[in-house]
């Protein structure tokens, strides 16, 4: 008897859980894994829009490979990838360390930092082009004033990819503050008894605020990586992949193929390449965090 | 005393050291508001003029009169107030199932929900822009707000760290006293978990006010364009005007500033939240 009730009540929890989480996977039934594996399904397709459809199998995975643009812009990818991540992880490990400190007007500070990362990508585009203007922009202004030679900045394709770097660096105030959060949980007392037993601030800084903060740094890895990877509205607005493709972000050439060439079939291939990218990365970074993520256990 | 005295020395290093650092970061602000204000002519006097003689505030209203920025204006706050409610109201609801349930397939539906954080939206975007065209909702709204009633991931998971928070003896009490699952939802939880639901909020209203790519790909007539993506038109049409492209940028921005400085607290709390608990 009694548990027959307790079955009914299992089958009305199991019910109910349904019906609240039922948006959710309807939600992720039409709008991630449908459209995933319809696009599978399109990258062996030719099709542009309007003429029906054409299944060329594998073609356009082998057409891609043989295309220039496509290593190009890997690369591009990669490279922004490799200068911004770090830049990105150590600099604002830094500010938080500043930030963290007991000196006065620290949220006014914080404000600050933070701001960039919350205001529109097409506004920070449009300052940061005129900024790194070579005629009249700030940065050629403070150089001509200086003697220096002008730089192209986004107009080369030497200094293009690491121009656009420096914006990321500059809209990526949510980290410090993910840091900053993640310094002030740190426990008082692991400091107090280091310094009880004479360690130094470096000492302190290495042997118990970065294991600490192990957890945030990877969390932090994780989404720098997954952004970079992604980037698109810097590239469309401001260079539109040039000088010379040397900006041809990978996101950029797949919304290129789709929406201005009617590609869909070639640009599904690419984005899958993009997508397998990010899965391997992602899954790479979960493993090696068991090495080097030192994740505090509860119990003590 | 010696203590103290290297105490207040560090102070003073990082105190310097904030202040390079945020003058840096505020260059592009002061870049911003100093080209907003000047004249075509002072923008391209050589060498670079610092500030301008007089500030040309009539730049702002030349710039929303060469674009219907208005229109833009009003159809950015109509798609952003749809996000807004439709993301609190189903992150709330779908979160509520997924902390106070226990069920068969709980844990597999949640790292399925999870797990689309990691696609890049360049991969879903093909596909579901030729879904959409298929019903017949390009140059509509409807891509741009419907998704939303179908709850986000990233808030999900926020609202379902900040469920867990809460006793359940709450949710029994209710239930002897004879409340529903709904009436427990809507009567006690979501009083109790307004503070992240803000932070939700601020998060919808920021990612569509700032979207760009969404807006560019189903968005074709110029009175149904948002903010963003008439801002990009307007660099691009008036690629030589940098005050006007500056005075433009500066009226993009101003709702979000507005946002953060009401709601700065649910800003730094959901960030610090997903950060910790992530």
């Amino acid at each position: 008897m009694k548990k027959r009730k307790a079955g009914r009540l299992e089958l009305e929890r199991t019910k109910w859980g349904y019906f609240f989480i039922a948006p959710g996977i309807i939600g992720f039934l039409v709008f991630s894994l449908g459209p995933m594996l319809y696009s599978l399904f399109l990258s062996t397709m030719e099709w542009d829009i309007i003429n029906p459809m054409k299944f060329v199998g594998i073609e356009n995975y082998l057409n891609l490979l043989q295309d220039d643009l496509t290593w190009k812009s890997l690369r591009v990818t990669f490279w922004y990838t490799i200068l911004s991540v770090p830049l990105i992880v150590i600099v604002d490990f830094l500010i938080a360390m500043l930030l963290n400190t007991k000196v006065k007007g620290i949220s006014v500070f914080r404000t600050i930092f933070y701001i960039p990362s919350i205001i529109p990508l097409v506004a920070t585009c449009a300052v940061w082009m005129f900024i790194y203007n070579p005629t009249y922009g700030l940065l050629n202004g403070v150089l001509r004033a200086f003697h220096l030679p002008v730089m192209q900045f986004l107009d080369r394709p030497s200094t293009v990819v690491p121009s656009l770097a420096m914006i990321a660096l500059w809209c990526s105030g949510n980290t410090v503050i993910i840091y900053l959060a993640g310094l002030q949980s740190v426990s008082r007392q692991l400091y107090e008894a280091a310094q009880m037993d004479g360690a130094g601030k470096l000492k302190c800084l290495i042997h118990i605020t970065i294991p600490m903060m192990t957890p945030i740094i990877f969390y932090n890895v994780v989404m720098a990586i997954i952004n970079s990877l992604q980037t698109f509205t810097q590239a469309y607005i401001m260079t539109e992949g040039g000088p010379a493709n040397s900006s041809m972000f990978l996101s950029l050439m797949i919304y290129n193929n789709a929406f201005r060439y009617r590609r869909m079939g070639y640009a599904a291939a690419l984005s899958w390449i993009l997508f397998v990218i990010v899965g391997i990365l992602t899954a790479a970074l979960f493993a090696s965090s068991r090495k080097w993520v030192f994740y505090e256990t509860k119990g003590d | 005393m010696r203590k103290k005295r290297t105490k207040t020395k560090v102070n003073k290093g990082s105190m310097i050291l904030l202040i390079a650092f945020s003058v840096i970061m505020l260059f592009p602000f002061f870049w911003l508001i100093r080209s907003a204000l000047m004249t075509d002519r002072e923008i391209m006097t050589m060498p670079m003029q610092w500030l301008p003689s007089r500030p040309m505030f009539e730049n702002f209203g030349e710039a929303l009169t060469r674009a219907p920025f208005f229109r833009y204006f009003l159809n950015s706050i109509l798609i952003t107030g749809v996000n807004v409610v439709a993301q609190v109201f189903s992150a709330s609801f779908i979160a509520f199932g997924f902390a106070r349930f226990e069920f068969k397939g709980k844990n597999f539906w949640f790292a399925a929900i999870l797990s689309t954080m990691m696609i890049p939206y360049t991969v879903l975007m093909i596909p579901q822009f030729i879904g959409w065209q298929t019903v017949g909702a390009y140059n509509t709204y409807l891509p741009l707000t419907i998704p939303a009633f179908f709850g986000n991931a990233f808030h999900i998971f926020l609202v379902v760290q900040y469920y867990r928070g809460i006793p359940k003896d709450y949710d029994e009490a209710a239930l002897v006293d004879g409340a529903g699952y709904l009436r427990i939802y809507t009567h006690i939880m979501l009083p109790m978990i307004k503070p992240v639901l803000c932070s939700v909020g601020v998060f919808a209203f920021m990612n569509t006010w700032n979207d760009f790519l969404g807006p560019l790909i189903y968005l074709d007539k110029e009175m149904m364009k948002t903010v963003s993506l008439g801002l990009q038109i307007f660099i691009g049409q008036y690629t030589s005007s940098w005050n006007l492209m500056m005075a433009a940028s500066c009226l993009a921005i101003i709702p979000m500033m507005i946002i953060f400085f009401f709601a700065q607290r649910y800003f730094i709390e959901g960030i610090t939240f997903s950060g910790l608990k992530g």
